[in-house]
């Protein structure tokens, strides 16, 4: 598994180019939003938790077609589903390193996301805490998606239909909480009910990737 | 290492139409066997069977009378699959390809390398490969780890004559280490005295 994780790592920063699409997407996304609503601070500081999470999640969907597609296209994933590693054990991997690799470069765009939000400075921590927890999750659940719809025609497409409502939860939660700690509230528990979320399906979806990708 | 591999009464469809049925064979540590048949006929079907990429329509494949769809992390570990792609990242180099896969499998890399006579070319990313280089790159990761059981499918595609007989080499001593072979061809192969299966 591990060498998996750090192949995947090697190959990102060969291209690093997929991974900067993916936070420009992210950075660019938000830009918009002054333009849309008007530039007063009340107006965007009212949208920007869910406009934050909302655009972070799809640009961290933006990477994920190619997740398995690469590997079953040249003969690699015929390879690693033969090589003796549980397929959930590969679709664990392949999930951390989608974090890793476009997940977490998102976290450290995300000040600069919250700043053309105009999202008061304090929410600022839990704003990426909560960005940390929802992108593992989508990482995840994206990874299933992906899993799934591997030999499809239109994948690209059928994924974020797949994937989007099954995030649902995590906008509302992740949202919640990035509202809670700029207005004063108590991020705690959204916090925590994204926490009890990633716990769940980090056993969970894994198995039910591996499935999926046996089954391919 | 070695070992006895079953097929027995194997059926496999592809598509809805069945590829081929009944077929039955066993191949005994040291042997060879030639898949031989029309483009179509099953030889790589036959083969992802046989490595547990698909499932059989009907029928079994045991290795030392166990069924191997029952554990099949052990059956990929005794088994070395060579597909028709060389499953290769263009922006690896073929060291750095190999170590990764004896990370998973085991074996020296560099003796792998070495074996396909790929070492001056260690440290070049794989998109300046030719195909057959590639295709010789491919060939080397069977050679990480021992396992029994490589299953090929047209390996010779885009060797020349040199690599043809490196291989040759490769095979033979998998085979006197009582090893099993099972190629897909339509080119003359370099594995004597190997048995013969029409698809």
């Amino acid at each position: 598994m591990i060498p998996v994780f750090l192949r995947e790592l090697r190959l990102a920063l060969r291209h690093p180019a997929e991974a900067l699409a993916a936070v420009l997407f992210f950075v660019i996304v938000c830009a918009l939003f002054p333009f849309g609503v008007g530039p007063s601070p009340e107006a965007l500081a009212r949208l920007a938790p869910g406009a934050l999470v909302t655009a972070a999640l799809l640009a961290a969907l933006l990477p994920l077609d190619r997740l398995f597609a690469g590997e079953a296209e040249d003969g690699s994933l015929d390879l690693l589903l033969t090589a003796g590693l549980p397929p959930a054990g590969l679709a664990l991997a392949k999930a951390a390193a989608h974090w890793a690799v476009t997940g977490l470069p998102l976290l450290l765009a995300a000040p600069v996301a919250a700043a053309l939000l105009a999202l008061p400075v304090e929410g600022w921590g839990v704003a990426i805490l909560a960005l940390g927890l929802a992108s593992a999750i989508l990482s995840l659940l994206g990874t299933l998606g992906a899993a799934l719809t591997l030999g499809a025609r239109r994948g690209g497409v059928l994924l974020p239909l797949l994937v989007l409502p099954l995030a649902v939860p995590v906008v509302i939660f992740a949202a919640g909480a990035i509202e809670a700690g700029a207005g004063g509230g108590e991020p705690r528990p959204f916090l925590l009910l994204l926490a009890a979320f990633l716990a769940a399906a980090l056993p969970l979806v894994p198995f039910a990737a591996g499935a999926a990708l046996r089954e391919g | 290492m070695a070992g006895l591999l079953d097929a027995v009464e194997l059926a496999a469809r592809r598509g809805g139409r069945v590829v081929f049925a009944g077929l039955s064979f066993l191949a005994a540590p040291g042997e060879a066997l030639l898949l031989l048949g029309p483009n179509g006929a099953g030889k790589s079907t036959l083969l992802r069977l046989l490595a547990g990429l698909l499932r059989p329509a009907a029928g079994h494949v045991a290795w030392d009378g166990e069924e191997v769809g029952a554990d099949p992390a052990a059956h990929g570990a005794r088994t070395r699959y060579l597909g028709h792609q060389d499953a290769i990242k263009p922006s690896l180099t073929p060291i750095e390809d190999l170590r990764f896969w004896s990370r998973l499998r085991g074996g020296d890399p560099a003796a792998a390398l070495d074996a396909l006579g790929l070492s001056p070319l260690a440290a070049l990313p794989c998109r300046t490969l030719s195909a057959g280089q590639r295709r010789r790159l491919a060939l080397a990761r069977l050679t990480l780890g021992d396992a029994p059981l490589w299953l090929l499918d047209e390996p010779t595609l885009g060797l020349d004559s040199a690599s043809v007989d490196r291989l040759g080499g490769l095979l033979a001593g998998h085979r006197g280490r009582g090893g099993i072979v099972l190629a897909a061809t339509h080119l003359p192969l370099p594995l004597p005295g190997a048995r013969e299966l029409r698809l």
